[in-house]
C-alpha cells in the first residue's frame, strides 16, 4: 500500500489513471520479466539438462553396473569396473603416457607461445603479418594436420621433408613415426601440437602483454635495465593471472589428447589397439570396439579425477608462489 | 640516442627470427598444396622438387568417385552442421547471456551457477556419458545426434553474460519506452548490438563443428553420416592409399578454414583474446 502511494503522484501526473493501475502494471512487468527470463534460458538449461547433467549422471552410475552391450542401469558391481581399468597394464601404460606427453607439450608449448607473443608484440610493422602467420595453423584440424605430418613431413618413405633435410646432412632416411626406441615418434606428436596450438596462445599472451601499464617500461628504461632484465622483473610477473589460465587451458588440452595420436597411430585396425594410445583412446575402444559402457564410464571418471587433480595441484603451487610474494 | 642504437640492432634480430619463424609455419601449408596436385611418384620421389611438374586436378576429382568412401557427402554432412551448429549456438549462448546479465529476477544465481558447473568436467570425458544418453535416444548415424550436443556451449553463455553486463542500461530503457516487450527490446535493439561477439563466437564455434572429430567418430558410424574430418581418417584404414588424393582431401578440409580464418580473422583474434581471459 505504501509502496503505491509513494508511486502515485508521479504516474498520476503525467497521465490521469485508475488508481489500480500501477500496482496491476508492475505485477506484469516483473510477470513479464520473468516469462522472459524463463523463455531465454530455458533452451540452454535443458539442452545442456540432458546432454550434461543426465548424461553425466547416467554415466556415472553405468560406472558401477556390469554393462556389457547394454546401456541400462541394474547389475551393480561396485568399484570391480575401476579396479579392472586400473589393473589393466594397457590402461596404466596409457596413462604413463599421457603424463609424460603433458610434461614435455605444455612447458614448450607455453615457453613458444610466451616468446612469439613477447617478439610480435615488440615489431612496428608487420605485426599482422606475424600474427597471422603464426595463428594460422589454428585453423587446421588435428585430424588434417596429422595426415600432413605423418605422410609428408615425417613419413618414413625418403620423400618426407625431415629425410629430405637431413639427406643434405648425410642423415639416413628414418621411419620416425615406427621407430620405438629411441622413441622418434615423440618429435612428430610435440612438433605437430606446438604448430597447431602455439598461435592461439599467442594471441591470449599478446592480450596480456598489451594490458601492461607503459609507464613500467619507461620507469625500467631510466633504470637502464636491459630487455632481459624487463622481461624477468616486469612482464613476466604482470603476466602472472594469463599464465595461469594458460596453464591450466594447455593441461586440460594435453590430457584429453585424441584426435592427432589416433590420425598418426592407427593402423585402421581395432580402436585401441594402436602402439602408441593415450588414455581416451584406451576407454572409447573399451566403449565403442567391446561395448563395455560400464568399464568405459568408469575410464570416464578416473580422468576426469586425473585432471581435477593436476588442476588442484597446479592451483596449490601457484598458490604457495603467490602467499610468498 | 644509446637506446636507439640498440633498439635497432634488436629489431633486426627480431625481424630475422619471426620472419625465419614465419616460414618453417607455413612450410606445412606449402608441403599439403604441392603433394595435392602431384602425381604418386611425384610424392614419393626421393628427389625433392619444390613444384609439381603438372597441376594434376584428376587427385581432386578423385576424390568424389570412390563409393567406399563418400567423400562428397561427408563434405555436405560437415557443412550442414557447421552451417546449423555456428549460428543456433551462438544465438542460444547470447539468450541466456542476455537474461543472466540483465533480468534481474529470483533463482538467477542459481540458474547460472547451474550451467557454469557444466565447465567443471572436461569436454571429452562427458563425449561418452553423452553417448549412452543420445544413443539410448536412437541419435547413432542421424544428423540432429551429431549436432545437438554440440548447440549448447556454457562457456559462451559466460562470455556473451559479461558482455552484456557491460551494456549501457539507457539502449534497453528506450526500447521500453517505445513500447518494445523485454522480448522485443532483446531481439529489436540488443541483438543487433552484439554483432561483434556474434561474429566472434559464430566463427569459433563454425571452426569447432567442422574441425571436430572424436563425436562424430562416436556417433557416425555409418559412411552416410561421416563428416569431412572422418573421410580423411578413413584414408588410414585402406591397404593402398593414393597419397595425391589424401593430399588433395586434406587441401579440402583445410581450405575453406583457412580462407574464413583470413577473412574473419580481427573477430576470430578478439573471440580468442576474450574466451581466454575470462576463463
Amino acid at each position: 500500500m505504501t509502496a503505491t502511494g509513494t508511486m502515485r503522484p508521479r504516474k498520476s501526473a503525467a497521465r490521469p489513471a485508475p488508481a489500480t493501475a500501477p500496482r496491476r502494471r508492475r505485477l506484469t512487468e516483473r510477470q513479464s520479466k520473468i516469462l522472459t527470463f524463463v523463455a531465454l534460458t530455458a533452451p540452454m538449461l535443458i539442452g545442456l539438462g540432458i546432454f550434461r547433467y543426465v548424461a553425466i549422471g547416467w554415466s556415472f552410475l553405468l560406472s558401477f553396473s556390469e554393462a556389457r552391450r547394454t546401456i541400462t542401469l541394474g547389475n551393480w558391481v561396485g568399484l570391480d569396473n575401476y579396479q579392472q581399468l586400473l589393473s589393466d597394464e594397457r590402461f596404466r601404460d596409457a596413462l604413463t603416457m599421457i603424463v609424460l606427453f603433458t610434461a614435455l607439450i605444455v612447458p614448450l608449448t607455453f615457453a613458444a607461445s610466451l616468446g612469439l607473443a613477447v617478439l610480435v608484440n615488440r615489431v612496428r610493422r608487420g605485426r599482422a603479418f606475424f600474427r597471422t602467420a603464426f595463428l594460422l595453423p589454428a585453423a587446421v584440424s588435428y585430424v588434417a594436420a596429422a595426415m600432413i605430418w605423418k605422410m609428408a613431413l615425417f613419413s618414413g618413405v625418403p620423400s618426407g621433408l625431415a629425410n629430405t633435410l637431413g639427406a643434405l646432412f648425410g642423415a639416413e632416411a628414418t621411419p620416425w613415426i615406427q621407430t620405438q626406441s629411441p622413441p622418434l615418434y615423440w618429435i612428430v606428436l610435440v612438433t605437430l601440437r606446438l604448430w597447431l596450438q602455439v598461435g592461439l596462445y599467442m594471441i591470449l599472451f599478446i592480450a596480456g602483454l598489451q594490458a601492461i601499464p607503459q609507464h613500467l617500461y619507461e620507469a625500467a628504461a631510466l633504470d637502464g635495465a636491459g630487455s632481459w632484465r624487463t622481461f624477468r622483473s616486469i612482464t613476466f610477473p604482470m603476466l602472472r593471472n594469463t599464465s595461469i589460465a594458460i596453464l591450466l587451458l594447455m593441461l586440460i588440452a594435453a590430457l584429453q589428447a585424441f584426435d592427432e595420436f589416433y590420425a598418426i597411430f592407427s593402423t585402421g585396425a581395432s580402436l585401441g589397439s594402436e602402439p602408441v594410445r593415450t588414455p581416451l583412446m584406451h576407454l572409447y575402444g573399451v566403449a565403442l570396439q567391446d561395448q563395455d559402457y560400464g568399464v568405459g564410464s568408469a575410464g570416464a571418471f578416473l580422468l576426469t579425477l586425473l585432471i581435477v587433480l593436476v588442476t588442484l595441484v597446479q592451483g596449490r603451487i601457484l598458490g604457495f608462489a603467490r602467499d610468498k610474494d | 640516442m644509446n637506446r636507439y642504437r640498440g633498439g635497432l640492432l634488436g629489431s633486426v634480430v627480431t625481424y630475422v627470427v619471426l620472419c625465419a619463424l614465419a616460414v618453417v609455419f607455413l612450410i606445412p601449408f606449402y608441403v599439403l598444396l604441392r603433394n595435392a596436385f602431384m602425381t604418386t611418384p611425384e610424392v614419393t620421389s626421393t628427389d625433392w622438387h619444390w613444384l609439381p611438374g603438372a597441376l594434376r586436378l584428376e587427385n581432386f576429382t578423385g576424390l568424389f568417385d570412390n563409393p567406399e568412401r563418400p567423400f562428397g557427402r561427408s563434405l555436405v554432412n560437415s557443412l550442414l552442421i557447421a552451417v546449423i551448429t555456428a549460428p543456433l549456438s551462438t544465438l542460444l549462448a547470447s539468450m541466456a547471456g542476455y537474461a543472466l546479465a540483465r533480468l534481474a529476477v529470483p533463482g538467477r544465481a542459481l540458474v547460472l551457477s547451474l550451467i557454469v558447473g557444466t565447465l567443471m568436467i572436461p569436454q571429452s570425458v562427458t563425449f561418452l556419458p553423452t553417448f549412452v544418453v543420445v544413443g539410448s535416444m536412437g541419435g547413432v548415424n542421424t544428423m540432429w545426434g551429431l549436432i545437438a550436443p554440440g548447440l549448447f556451449s556454457a562457456f559462451a553463455v559466460i562470455l556473451f553474460r559479461s558482455f552484456y553486463l557491460s551494456f549501457p542500461a539507457e539502449i534497453e530503457e528506450a526500447g521500453r519506452l517505445d513500447g518494445l516487450s523485454h522480448l522485443g527490446v532483446y531481439w529489436r535493439v540488443i541483438l543487433p548490438n552484439s554483432t561483434t561477439m556474434i561474429a566472434s563466437l559464430g566463427a569459433l564455434s563454425f571452426i569447432e563443428a567442422w574441425n571436430s572429430f572424436l563425436w562424430p567418430l562416436m556417433i557416425g558410424q555409418d559412411p552416410g553420416s561421416w563428416t569431412v574430418q572422418i573421410a580423411l581418417s578413413s584414408f588410414l584404414a585402406s591397404q593402398t592409399v593414393n597419397l595425391p588424393e589424401l593430399f588433395a582431401g586434406t587441401t579440402v578440409a583445410v581450405l575453406p578454414l583457412v580462407v574464413m580464418f583470413l577473412v574473419a580473422q580481427r573477430h576470430i583474434v578478439q573471440g580468442i583474446a576474450m574466451s581466454g581471459l575470462k576463463s
